[in-house]
């Protein structure tokens, strides 16, 4: 057996030793009716080599966009990631680690995440950042909850141009506790407006949830709608693109309560849409109604810095069904990468990276709207993603593009159905090149 | 101490550069959207970075440097195959908004893993969209939830053992249902009087966890399910202790509706400091309507995603779930083939029973003659002289292990579990024992030793209070350059 | 410390009443404070808000533990220990004096008969 120790003499004197003559016997405790007598259907094991094999020819069977030219985004950006990050993060002390309950032995991985939850609160402009969520999906819907939680108030207004997947999976959860979710619909220019917003808001209100940029790649302007959201006594919750925080406002400098995001294009590979990255991060009055870990800076008994887990009150292990949620793992090994990125990247880089994605996205918009017929569908400001009306469906010019070995972008039908037939998303990182923009543009031509 | 990167940081300094650098500000933005400064990310060399978190690194205990016998948390070897198969390029550079074309070895890897696990466990629909163990508890309770709305009764409560894991009942009231607790009879097993009276026409699910966290397998399972399905509620396994079962008996085989299974427990998958998990969760086929969208559904030849349920509790994740952490799992699997697992199982709970019987004398276990994969010990006994199980647990870090989960489950006094995995050698289990017998021998003969510990570790015991009274969760704006 | 006008209920909070006044003092004991162990946290009730003899009023919490606090009488919160906000540890320290937690104007002085005396709670606690 591949990964066990044991000799038969070993297995044999252990068995003596417990006054046993076979391992059936240590299964006694399990009636014999439940005891299984056939073989499970999974099939023989296979070789270290055998199942590289196997695995190679699964993979084979992709076409990852890593290896094309691709304009997608929605969330999952495909960025270079540096090879530190992959180095580092691969050092089985940091994988192999469990939580960090004793802090004693597990200073690495508590500084690490002290160190993200720094990042965080520098990036987002709030104070406090927990130590991340599953996703950006489930970020949103539990701040939602929190939302709920801290106001004691039971009807969240969300902006439907926050990504079609988060609404989905914030729906999901917010109905599961009878709270009322209202649509704020999204405007011509790709916003929302801000006179329904104050109609709808109410002394029921617990929140308002936008994302910006939004999932259309526009930048919307919170600040302009905050003061009317605070006083209705609610909370105003940010969606955000991390790496849009180079360049733009912070929802800590426009008075935002709670911000979350996705992290994955902070030095993570796309990996089919998983392990994510959910960063969450809020103002110190929110700090209780907080879920998931916390990591404190605190001394040892000899006076030396050290970095432990705070807070734990506010969760499962110890409140249980009072906890302030049920998450109890943080994705620490992608928080720890994207942490790692930061560093690498530093204050000047990463606002670098931010200008370069802007810049790259803007002239391949102007390339674009140069081709007869293709039109940016909202006047917005945006970062860089942007949605592109075509003269055909965009369906054909993402298998037409395809076929040239480009991922043009994400049709919206997919999300919004016919009206948005003609809608591309498309997406630009800093690894797409003048070469690329001229070879998309070239197809969208013959299109 | 370490320095954190804020403190190593300085201007000027870049740990990476991209290709092109234009000094792109901003174009056609108004002023009212732009940040007044960039964040300020430490400036810090990329050989300062790799010294930075190797330095960290080498300050944590973890599983290839020694045992790591936290009770209910698995903590196996992680072969290194699985991290090579994760990394391919035709896995890891695959976005979740390619067409199905481009990702049918994905889909393959998924639709397989279901299939998998539904004949380890005797399931018949699984969905791996669950991120973690407590998410797929929480997706269980959601599908339970929409089975009695589909019936059109209403039933909203959940018994859950006292031994149960905190995510069982905070699952639990996540769905808005409430949780009523289970107490735990005389032999660390159900209370099937209390069972009895607590199963009414209210009770919408009853959550266990088989063996329980005490180790011990319900040897009324199959009366404790068919009660509960008498009064029509449903039955939810948490499969965190999956690991003593693998290949010797099916949780769908004693009558399970559901459970959640934690890869990065049974099927070896990194903790990675405490995530990314992966909780699949599986159902009969009753309730597998229910499952989160989307679903892989093989039609012919070729795998797609199937987004069109009506039934489904919805979505629960931004795509798929943790694809990553499916192809590690899988690779386990199909690495050890069916015989190899019935041989983790068998000697997972062969070690865990040999070092009961060897700790036994010094620290007795309260419940059960045999275990299965864990066992809960009690240092009960040495409260006489001032010292604690967190003492106990403080003293073996200076010995080079992790310590056991403490105070855990609440029904055992002091309690002590440990839970040491098949992949331990026997000289390992053997000098576990020395030690703890000498720990034992300290705590009567010199228990201040105890409370000081521990004495090896990078820091020592902390000042925990104050980080709750007055927590610091960011290093300040301005660190002085030390 | 005279425990004479003070009053103790099994789940280990304490009452202290004046002589000529309905308004009185709330607290937990010493000995619940050290099974607690550090306190880190105190969540009282809203000053004006009602509390129920028996029911639940807030909850304290240590490092790893959360503990409910009940209501040993009815009445009306009057006033809270704002200084638990920034110094829980006074609940450890001095639990009788600076470690109070709310004063309220009580219902029914009834109520403080069915609790124990200081004698009867040392009773309790020596047996627990």
């Amino acid at each position: 057996m591949p990964y066990l120790y044991h000799t038969d003499e070993d297995r044999r004197s252990m068995l003596q030793a417990m006054g046993l003559t076979s391992e059936e016997e240590l299964f006694d405790g399990i009636p014999s009716k439940y005891r299984m007598n056939e073989t499970l259907p999974i099939g023989p094991g296979f070789s270290e080599f055998e199942t590289i094999r196997h695995f190679e020819a699964l993979a084979g069977r992709n076409s990852a966009a890593g290896d094309m030219v691709s304009f997608l985004g929605g969330g999952i950006y495909d960025h270079v990631v540096p090879s530190a990050v992959n180095h580092l993060s691969a050092r089985s002390e940091f994988y192999t680690a469990y939580t960090p309950y004793q802090a004693e032995v597990s200073q690495g991985t508590l500084q690490v995440i002290f160190e993200y939850q720094t990042m965080i609160s520098r990036l987002t402009g709030l104070p406090v950042a927990n130590a991340s969520m599953y996703d950006a999906a489930t970020a949103l819907a539990e701040s939602a909850l929190m939302a709920a939680k801290a106001t004691g108030r039971s009807r969240l207004l969300f902006s439907e141009n926050i990504n079609p997947r988060y609404q989905q999976v914030l729906t999901t959860y917010v109905t599961q506790q009878e709270l009322e979710l209202t649509p704020l619909p999204a405007t011509a220019d790709g916003g929302i407006d801000d006179a329904v917003l104050r109609k709808s808001l109410g002394d029921d209100v617990a929140g308002v949830v936008v994302q910006t940029p939004n999932y259309f790649g526009v930048l919307e302007s919170p600040w302009r709608y905050r003061d009317a959201i605070r006083e209705a006594g609610a909370l105003l919750v940010v969606a955000v693109d991390p790496l849009s925080l180079a360049l733009f406002q912070p929802p800590g400098e426009y008075g935002a309560d709670i911000a979350v995001g996705e992290g994955q294009g902070l030095g993570n590979h796309p990996n089919f849409g998983g392990p994510l990255l959910g960063f969450m991060a809020c103002d110190q009055k929110y700090i209780r109604s907080l879920p998931g870990r916390l990591v404190s800076e605190t001394r040892d008994i000899d006076g030396k810095r050290a970095y432990t887990l705070t807070l734990q009150t506010r969760e499962q292990h110890i409140r249980r069904g009072k906890a302030t949620s049920n998450i109890c793992t943080n994705q620490g090994l992608v928080a720890l990468r994207s942490t790692i990125y930061m560093a690498l990247l530093g204050e000047t880089g990463f606002h670098q990276l931010g200008g370069i994605c802007h810049a790259k996205a803007h002239r391949l918009a102007s390339m674009i709207t140069s081709c007869a017929g293709y039109s940016l569908r909202y006047p917005g400001p945006f970062f860089r993603e942007f949605v592109v009306r075509c003269p055909v469906d965009a369906q054909l010019i993402v298998d037409d593009a395809r076929a040239s070995g480009i991922l043009a972008g994400i049709p919206l039908a997919k999300y919004f159905g016919d009206d948005s037939r003609n809608d591309l998303l498309i997406a630009v990182t800093e690894k797409r090149t003048e070469d690329d923009f001229n070879r998309l543009c070239d197809l969208l031509r013959k299109t | 101490m370490s320095k954190t990167l804020f403190e190593m940081s300085r201007k000027g300094r870049r740990g990476f550069r991209f290709a092109d650098e234009p000094a792109a500000g901003p174009v056609d933005v108004a002023r009212e959207y732009l940040r007044k400064a960039p964040p300020r990310l430490p400036e810090v060399s990329e050989p300062g970075v790799v010294r930075h978190f190797t330095e960290l690194s080498v300050r944590n205990h973890h599983i290839d440097k020694n045992l790591y016998p936290l009770g209910s948390c698995t903590m196996k070897y992680n072969p290194k195959v699985n991290e090579d198969v994760a990394s391919m390029k035709g896995f890891a550079g695959l976005h979740p908004e390619q067409m199905g074309t481009d990702v049918q070895g994905a889909l393959e890897v998924i639709y397989t893993l279901e299939k998998q696990l539904c004949g380890i466990v005797g399931m018949d629909a699984f969905s791996l969209n669950t991120a973690a163990g407590a998410h797929g508890e929480l997706v269980g309770m959601m599908i339970a939830k929409k089975y009695f709305q589909d019936r059109g009764e209403s039933r909203s409560k959940v018994l859950v053992a006292d031994s149960a894991h905190g995510t069982n009942p905070a699952s639990v009231q996540m769905v808005g249902y409430h949780d009523q607790a289970v107490p735990s009879a005389k032999d660390g097993e159900v209370d099937m009087d209390v069972l009895n009276s607590s199963l009414d026409k209210d009770t919408a699910v009853l959550m266990l966890t088989v063996p329980n966290t005490l180790g011990i397998f319900e040897s009324r399972i199959g009366e404790i399910l068919e009660l509960a399905h008498a009064r029509g509620a449903l039955c939810y396994m948490d499969g965190a202790n999956l690991n003593a079962l693998l290949g010797w008996a099916r949780p769908g085989d004693f009558g399970f509706d559901m459970m959640h299974v934690n890869l990065h427990k049974t099927f070896s998958t990194p903790h990675g400091g405490g995530g990314p998990g992966s909780g699949p969760i599986g159902v009969k086929e009753s309730l597998a309507r229910f499952l989160p969208v989307p679903r892989v559904r093989k039609v012919g030849k070729r795998f797609r995603f199937d987004d069109d349920n009506p039934d489904s509790v919805g979505a629960i994740h931004s795509f798929y779930g943790n694809f990553g952490i499916y192809l590690r799992a899988l690779c386990y699997i199909v690495r050890h083939g069916a015989e190899g697992l019935r041989r983790v199982a068998a000697t997972a709970n062969l070690n865990a029973n040999y070092l009961a019987s060897e700790l036994a004398e010094l620290f007795p276990i309260p419940y059960g003659k045999r275990c299965m994969h864990e066992f809960v010990a009690s240092g009960e006994s040495f409260r006489a002289h001032g010292v604690r199980t967190l003492d106990i647990a403080k003293r073996l870090l200076d010995f080079g292990y992790h310590a056991p989960t403490i105070y855990f489950p609440m029904v055992v006094r002091e309690a002590i579990m440990i839970e040491p995995t098949e992949t331990e050698s026997k000289e390992t289990l053997d000098h576990f024992v020395t030690v703890m017998k000498q720990i034992a021998r300290e705590a009567v003969e010199d228990p201040d030793l105890l409370k000081g510990a521990p004495y090896n570790t990078p820091v020592r015991r902390l000042d925990e209070a104050t980080a709750n009274r007055k927590p610091i969760l960011a290093a300040p704006l301005n660190c002085p350059e030390a | 410390m005279n425990f004479e006008r003070v009053r103790f209920t099994k789940e280990h909070e304490w009452v202290r009443f004046e002589e000529d006044s309905d308004v009185v003092t709330i607290g937990i004991t010493d000995f619940a404070s050290s099974e607690l162990g550090d306190i880190v946290f105190v969540e009282l009730p809203a000053v004006g808000s009602e509390i129920k003899a028996g029911e639940q009023m807030g909850t304290i919490e240590a490092v790893k533990t959360v503990a409910d606090i009940f209501a040993p009488v009815s009445g009306v919160v009057k006033q809270a220990n704002a200084e638990l906000e920034d110094n829980p540890e006074m609940v450890n320290r001095s639990p009788y004096e600076e470690g109070w937690f709310l004063k309220a104007q009580i219902a029914n002085p009834d109520e403080l008969e069915r609790l124990m005396k200081h004698e009867e709670y040392q009773e309790m606690v020596g047996k627990e």
